[in-house]
């Protein structure tokens, strides 16, 4: 089954990153959308529905771990795994994005492949046809 | 604290690690300079983002308009030939993953630190100026026959500058 994935970044470079890299990955992705903070991922989430969130810490208006407690206290939302992609490399950010139930975190400046690492066995690597 | 040779030795690496991961660049080390800031005329493209904390103060990456261009080329796989907003939007992506790197090799030895949003200039002749007396900590890193420069202010926040005595008799908020 392909994955819609939603990517959440105030940096259009960055979205446009994870785009490309995402497609690299061999994973089985159908849609990537695009956010630019935690506000407009939580606005797009009540029309689209997402298997997967890529998301920043440090956004402006409402940031990563703002989004990610917000997804968690929501019935609707909290099943959906949400990795932090982040140059918050300090252990208490990363720490609390963990507490409030981040699948995982990557740190800028990633590689394909450790995109790719971090999202096996969270979306099926694609069909070989 | 003296957190000069740390910091020059993070901006090297982390200058290193984001070029090579997100560039594709093998850039060699930069020479490192502390530098009392001067409001110096620029052209071209400069990136700032504020470190907040018990230490506070700027980090900086600025360029030509043709290395901005360069790096988003090679940032974004695209080509960009004149300074657009995906321009100045990677470069302030580069100086975020840059001063981001440089930030946690810092908390380990300051606590935990804050960054700011990014903002990017683009122009000529501009001037820029930091409040404070605080010196910057400069590196220069060549690059296709131009500079890319790194700069970074820090003080401890309660007091901007420290009474040891520094080169010239003036203080140094870096060396406390």
């Amino acid at each position: 089954m392909e994955s819609d994935v939603l990517v959440v970044d105030d940096s259009a470079a960055i979205r446009k990153i994870l785009q490309r890299v995402l497609r690299q990955t061999g994973m089985a992705i159908h849609t990537i959308h695009e956010a630019g903070d935690g506000q407009q991922a939580l606005t797009l989430l009540g029309t689209q529905t997402v298997d997967l969130i890529l998301s920043d810490i440090n956004m402006p208006k409402m940031d990563g771990l703002q989004m990610l407690a917000a997804l968690k206290a929501s019935d609707q939302w909290r099943h959906i795994p949400v990795v932090m992609i982040t140059t918050e490399g300090g252990e208490t950010k990363v720490a609390e994005a963990v507490k409030l139930g981040a699948a995982g975190y990557v740190r800028k400046p990633f590689t394909a492949d450790q995109i790719k690492e971090k999202l096996a066995g969270i979306i099926e690597p694609a069909r070989q046809l | 604290m003296n957190l000069q040779p740390l910091i020059v030795d993070s901006i090297n690496r982390s200058v290193l690690n984001v070029f090579s991961t997100m560039l594709g660049v093998e850039l060699d080390s930069g020479e490192a300079s502390v530098e009392r800031s001067m409001p110096d005329a620029n052209d071209g493209v400069v990136s700032f983002i504020g470190v907040a904390g018990s230490w506070a103060g700027t980090g900086s990456v600025s360029c030509s308009p043709a290395l901005a261009c360069r790096v988003c080329s090679l940032m974004l796989m695209t080509e960009s030939t004149s300074v657009d907003e995906d321009v100045l939007d990677a470069v302030a992506e580069l100086t975020n993953m840059i001063v981001g790197n440089v930030k946690t090799d810092l908390e380990k030895e300051v606590g935990p630190l804050g960054l700011s949003i990014p903002t990017v200039v683009f122009g000529r002749n501009f001037r820029t100026k930091s409040a404070g007396t605080a010196e910057w900590i400069v590196t220069r890193f060549p690059w296709e026959g131009e500079i890319l420069l790194v700069k970074l202010c820090l003080a401890p926040h309660e007091k901007s500058a420290h009474l040891l005595p520094h080169m010239g008799n003036h203080v140094c908020a870096l060396d406390v």
